[in-house]
C-alpha cells in the first residue's frame, strides 16, 4: 500500500516547526506505525535528507517512550494502544495520515515528533515513591493482601508513563497518571504510611505543570494501560482525604 | 561422546585462524584466596569488607550509569546510604530502562512451599542450568540474597499476584521443577522497574542522586590506572563533558542488539561496557548468547524486532510441529496422530518448560527439518487451546492476558483460537564485563551490576533469574562492596573535571564523533547493523561450527571496512542526532561481534547455550569438554585491537559436575 505522511518537522525546541509531506511506498498493512517511520527514514537517510526524529524503544508497548499524535489522536487510531502498536492496517491505501508530536504546553518539542515529558517524573519526585531503604522491609509472606486488591493494585500500577493522556486532554491535565499512582500506592498494604502526604505534594507538583481536569474523558480513551476513570476521582478523594487529616499527619 | 572425527583436521585450521586474532594469556582469580565453601563466601566477604563510617560517606562521588533495575537499585541504594551519587541515562526517564520489558518474574529461593524447593536447590538449578560455566559462590550469592529482594520490592509497592488467601503466589518457570517464580501478571519487569525507578526519585528529591537524562556515556576515564569517570553526550545539544567520580558503575544493560533483530528495545546497546572494555576491563565469555525460544517469528525484512512473548505461556502452552515436513495445513485441520509435541517427547520430565537454550535448539532443529510452520516456515506453534478446554479463557486470560493482546497486535490473529506461531530469538547475553565476586572489573574502582556484567548464569540463563541478578546487585551486593573500594580512597579529592586527563577524554570522544561524521559516504548505520545482525544470526546463532565462524570473522571484518568508508551520518553532532547515536553503536557492534566470533571459535566445546555442531552428543545434546574448558574466557583488548584470553578457573564444590538431563 502507499500512504502520504504529513510530518511535523521542527529542529530544535526555540525554533518554529512546520508541517511536511512525504510518500510512503511498498509498505503493507502489517507494519507498526514506527516501522513505517523506520522505512521513511531509511529513504530519507538515503537521499541525504534529514530522518525524522521520534521517541521509541522496546516496541512492545510497556517501555512507554514513544507517543506520536495520529490525525491529531494521541498515539493513534486504534483504542487504548501505544504508537508501536499500531499498524498500518487501520488505514486506507492512498490516504494522507498527519503526525504531529503530543501537543500541550507541558511537553516542549525537543525536535520533531519527539516532546520533553520530565514533568510525569517531577510528579514522581514530589511523592509518587514508598519511603522504605533497603534492607529494613518486613517479610512480604507476614502480611496477607487479597487476590483482588493485589490485582485492583495492579490495574491502576500498569500505567506505562507515556504521557499520552495529558496530549488527550484539551485541558492538559495529568489527573490519569497522578491518580493512578496515588491510587496504587494507597491500595498497597505497605505504603499507606505517607499517604496524606503523598497525595498534597504530588496534587501540587500536578498543578503546577499541568491543566485542571473537567472530567472530559478524552484520556481513558487513549491510554494504553487501560487505566479507567475512577483514577481521576482518585486524584479529588485522596486530596479531599489528605485536606481533612492534614498534610503532615501520618497515616 | 562426541562427533569428533571430522573436526580434528579442521581444529588445526580454526587455531591457525585463531593464532593471528589472540594470543593466551594467565589465569585470573575471581575470588581470591578463600578456604570457605562456595555457601560461606558471601558471609566471610561481607565481614572482610570495610565501612565508611555515615559521615564520611558524603564526600565520596560515586557515578552510576543506567537505570534499568541493577542501575536504579544501586542508585538509590547508595544514596540512601549517604554516598554523594550521579546517576545517568540515554533515556528521557528513568523508568524506561529495558528491565521494564521482562514479563515472566523473578526467582526467589524463599522455599515457602512444600514443593521442596530451597537455597541449595536454587543454587542447584541455576549451575545446572548454566552447564557449570559461571561461579558458584556467586550463585549462592544470589540465591541467599533474593529472599529480600522481594520484600524489598513489595514494600516498594511492587503488587506481586497474591493468592486467594493473601499470601504471595508463584508459578514455575523453565528448567525448574519447583514453583519459585514471584510475578505481577505478565509484567513484572515493569512493575518492578517501575518501584525502583520510583525509590531513585526519591533521593533525587532527598537530593543525594544529580540524575542526567538524555545522557549517553561514550568513554571511561582512567587515571592513574583507576576508573575516575566518563565522558558523556547530552544527547538533546550534543554538549560533550566529563564527569568524574571515585568509582563508576557501569549497569548498562545486554549486548543482544548486535544482532540488529532481537527482544531487546531498539536503544538497548553494548557502547558503555564496549567503551570501558577498550580502556582495559576484560570482556567474559561474549560468545554466550541466549536465544529465547518464545519469540515472535520474523515476517518481512521492515519488523523491528523479534518481540519476546514470556516463557511463562510455557506453563500452559503446548509446542508442536507436523509430524510430516512441508505439511502446509492451518493447524486445526491437522489431527493429533500427526503432531509432534517434540519436547514433551525428547524431555518428558520437563517438557515444555525444558530450559531455553535447550527448547531454542529443538525449535531450530524441527524448523531446519522442514517441520517449520507459518508463511515462511519459521516458526513452531504454541497452541493452548488445551489448556483454554481446562481452565477456562478467564484463568488464561488472567494469567497472560497482556500477552495474548499483543500478539494479536502483531500478528492479527487471536492466540484463543489459533496456535501462536513462535521461534527463537536473540535475547540475553549471560557474557558481559569480566568481575571479581565484589563486582569490580579489571579496572580497579570499575564495577558492574546486572546484564552488563557475567557470572550467575554461566553459558544459559534460566528464566526469571535476569530481575534477580539485577535486582540482588543494585540493591544488597554493589552497595557492600562499593565502599570496601572507596574505603581505601577516604582523603583522596575526586578527579577534578577539567583535570587534563578528562579533558583528553573529551577530546578524543569528540574527534571518534568527528571521523564518523566526516566519513561521508551512502549508508546509514541501520543498514550496516542489519547486515551485521543476518551474520551474526548464520555464523554465532543458535548453532555454531568452526567454518562458519571463520568465514564469519572474515566477513565482518569486510563489513567494517566497508563501515569505515561508506557510512553516512545524516546531521551533524550539535543537535538531537539519532543517526549519529547508532553511528557509535554500531561500529562498537561491530568489533563486539568479531570479538563474540572469536570466542565462539576460541570455545572449542558446547556448553549452554553456545553449541558447537562438532561437539555433540549421538542424540544431539551439548557436549561439554570440563577437562580443557572449565574457565571462563576474559578477553583482553590490546591497544592495537588484537586479543588475549586469560582464563578464570572454575570449580564446583556444592553442586557436583553433571551432564545436564532435563529427559
Amino acid at each position: 500500500m502507499k500512504l502520504t505522511l504529513r510530518i511535523w518537522r521542527q529542529a530544535s525546541t526555540d525554533s518554529e516547526g512546520a508541517f511536511a509531506d512525504y510518500e510512503l511506498d511498498e509498505v503493507t498493512p502489517e507494519f507498526s506505525l514506527l516501522e513505517a517511520l523506520d522505512k521513511l527514514n531509511d529513504d530519507l537517510v538515503a537521499r541525504g535528507r534529514d530522518p525524522i526524529v521520534f521517541d521509541s524503544d522496546c516496541r512492545e508497548g510497556i517501555c512507554g517512550s514513544c507517543g506520536i499524535a495520529v490525525d491529531g489522536v494521541p498515539h493513534g487510531p486504534k483504542p487504548n494502544t501505544p504508537s508501536c502498536r499500531q499498524h498500518l492496517r487501520s488505514f486506507q491505501d492512498g490516504q494522507t495520515v498527519v503526525l504531529e508530536p503530543f501537543r500541550a504546553r507541558s511537553y516542549p518539542v525537543v525536535r520533531d515528533l519527539a516532546v520533553d515529558r520530565s514533568g510525569l517524573d517531577r510528579i514522581i519526585t514530589a511523592g509518587g515513591f514508598v519511603s522504605v531503604d533497603a534492607g529494613t522491609a518486613a517479610d512480604a509472606d507476614a502480611h496477607q493482601f487479597a487476590h483482588q486488591r493485589a490485582e485492583w493494585a495492579l490495574d491502576m500500577a500498569a500505567c506505562i508513563g507515556c504521557g499520552a493522556c495529558v496530549a488527550a486532554c484539551p485541558n492538559a491535565s495529568v489527573s490519569l497518571f497522578t491518580g493512578a499512582k496515588l491510587l496504587h500506592l494507597a491500595t498497597v498494604p505497605t505504603t499507606g504510611q505517607e499517604r496524606a502526604r503523598r497525595a498534597a505534594d504530588m496534587v501540587e507538583a500536578s498543578e503546577k505543570e499541568f491543566g485542571p481536569c473537567s472530567v472530559y474523558g478524552e484520556c481513558v480513551a487513549v491510554c494504553p494501560a487501560g487505566i479507567p476513570l475512577t483514577a481521576i476521582a482518585g486524584v479529588n478523594r485522596e486530596r479531599l482525604r489528605s485536606v481533612r487529616r492534614g498534610r503532615n499527619r501520618d497515616d | 561422546m562426541t562427533f569428533d572425527v571430522a573436526s580434528q583436521r579442521s581444529r588445526a585450521d580454526e587455531e591457525k585462524v585463531l593464532d593471528a586474532l589472540r594470543s593466551i594469556g594467565g589465569d585470573i582469580s575471581g575470588i581470591g584466596p578463600s578456604d570457605v565453601p562456595p555457601a560461606q563466601v558471601w558471609d566471610e566477604r561481607k565481614l572482610a569488607y570495610r565501612l565508611v563510617s555515615p559521615l564520611n560517606r558524603r564526600t565520596f562521588t560515586v557515578i552510576v550509569v543506567g537505570t534499568g533495575l541493577a542501575g536504579a537499585g544501586c542508585a538509590a541504594a547508595l544514596g540512601e546510604l549517604g554516598y554523594d551519587v550521579s546517576a545517568f541515562t540515554f533515556h528521557d526517564a528513568p523508568r524506561r530502562a529495558h528491565s521494564v520489558a521482562a514479563q515472566g518474574g523473578i526467582n526467589a529461593a524463599r522455599g515457602r512451599k512444600i514443593d521442596n524447593d530451597s537455597l541449595a536447590r536454587f543454587v542447584k538449578d541455576t549451575v545446572k542450568g548454566g552447564d557449570f560455566r559461571g561461579r558458584e559462590a556467586d550463585a549462592w550469592r544470589l540465591g541467599e540474597e533474593s529472599v529480600r529482594v522481594i520484600d524489598h520490592l513489595d514494600a516498594l509497592g511492587a503488587p506481586f499476584a497474591r493468592e486467594y488467601g493473601g499470601q504471595l503466589a508463584t508459578r514455575s518457570f523453565g528448567g525448574v521443577q519447583v514453583s519459585r517464580t514471584y510475578y505481577t501478571r505478565g509484567q513484572t519487569g515493569q512493575q518492578l522497574q517501575v518501584a525502583s525507578s520510583q525509590a531513585l526519585l526519591r533521593q533525587v528529591a532527598a537530593g543525594r542522586v544529580t540524575l542526567h537524562t538524555r545522557s549517553e556515556m561514550l568513554d571511561l576515564i582512567v587515571v592513574d590506572g583507576r576508573a575516575q569517570g566518563i565522558v558523556v553526550r547530552d544527547l538533546v545539544t550534543g554538549a560533550i563533558t566529563a564527569h568524574t567520580a571515585h568509582a563508576v558503575v557501569l549497569a548498562t544493560g545486554g549486548y543482544g542488539n548486535v544482532f540488529f533483530k532481537s527482544t531487546l528495545a531498539k536503544n538497548s546497546n553494548a557502547t558503555a561496557a564496549f567503551r570501558a572494555h577498550r580502556r582495559g576491563a576484560y570482556f567474559a565469555n561474549p560468545a554466550f548468547i541466549q536465544f529465547h525460544p518464545t519469540a515472535l517469528p520474523m515476517s518481512g525484512p521492515w519488523q523491528s524486532k523479534t518481540i519476546l512473548m514470556s516463557e511463562s505461556l510455557r506453563n500452559d502452552g503446548r509446542i508442536w510441529v507436523p509430524v510430516r515436513a512441508g505439511d502446509t495445513r492451518p493447524p486445526d485441520q491437522i489431527p493429533q496422530d500427526e503432531r509432534d509435541y517434540y519436547l514433551e517427547r525428547r524431555y518428558p520430565a520437563y517438557g515444555n518448560l525444558a530450559p531455553r537454550d535447550v527448547a531454542s535448539r529443538a525449535a531450530r532443529t524441527e524448523i531446519v527439518a522442514g517441520r517449520g510452520v507459518g508463511p515462511l516456515r519459521n516458526s513452531v506453534y504454541l497452541d493452548f487451546h488445551d489448556a483454554v478446554a481446562r481452565l477456562g479463557a478467564k484463568t488464561i486470560a488472567e494469567r497472560y492476558g497482556n500477552l495474548f493482546e499483543m500478539y494479536e497486535d502483531a500478528t492479527g490473529e487471536n492466540p484463543y483460537e489459533v496456535p501462536m506461531r513462535i521461534a527463537p530469538g536473540a535475547h540475553f547475553a549471560m557474557g558481559g564485563l569480566w568481575s571479581d565476586y565484589d563486582m569490580m572489573t579489571s579496572i580497579p574502582g570499575l564495577f558492574v551490576g546486572g546484564e552488563a556484567g557475567w557470572g550467575y548464569h554461566g553459558a544459559n540463563r534460566l528464566g526469571a533469574n535476569s530481575l534477580l541478578s539485577a535486582c540482588v546487585d543494585g540493591w544488597f551486593t554493589l552497595p557492600y562492596s562499593v565502599p570496601d573500594y572507596l574505603a581505601g580512597l577516604l582523603g583522596s579529592p575526586r578527579l577534578a573535571a577539567d583535570d587534563a586527563a578528562a579533558l583528553a577524554a573529551v577530546d578524543e570522544v569528540r574527534t571518534t564523533i568527528q571521523a564518523l561524521v566526516d566519513i561521508g559516504g551512502t549508508q546509514g548505520p541501520d543498514r550496516f547493523h542489519r547486515r551485521l545482525g543476518e551474520l551474526l544470526y548464520d555464523v554465532c546463532g543458535v548453532s555454531r561450527s568452526g567454518q562458519q565462524l571463520t568465514a564469519g570473522i572474515r566477513g565482518i571484518q569486510e563489513l567494517r571496512r566497508e563501515f569505515t568508508a561508506d557510512l553516512r551520518v545524516q546531521g551533524d553532532g550539535e543537535s538531537l542526532n539519532q543517526e549519529l547515536e547508532r553511528a557509535g553503536r554500531v561500529a562498537d557492534y561491530l568489533d563486539l561481534a568479531e570479538l563474540m566470533c572469536i570466542d565462539a571459535l576460541d570455545r572449542d566445546e558446547s556448553c549452554g547455550a553456545h553449541f558447537r555442531v562438532e561437539h555433540q552428543t549421538p542424540d544431539g545434546e551439548a557436549s561439554r569438554d570440563d577437562e580443557h574448558w572449565m574457565f571462563a574466557s576474559a578477553w583482553e583488548r590490546t591497544p592495537a585491537g588484537g586479543y588475549v584470553r586469560h582464563q578464570e578457573p572454575l570449580s564446583y564444590v556444592s553442586v557436583p559436575l553433571a551432564t545436564r538431563s532435563y529427559k
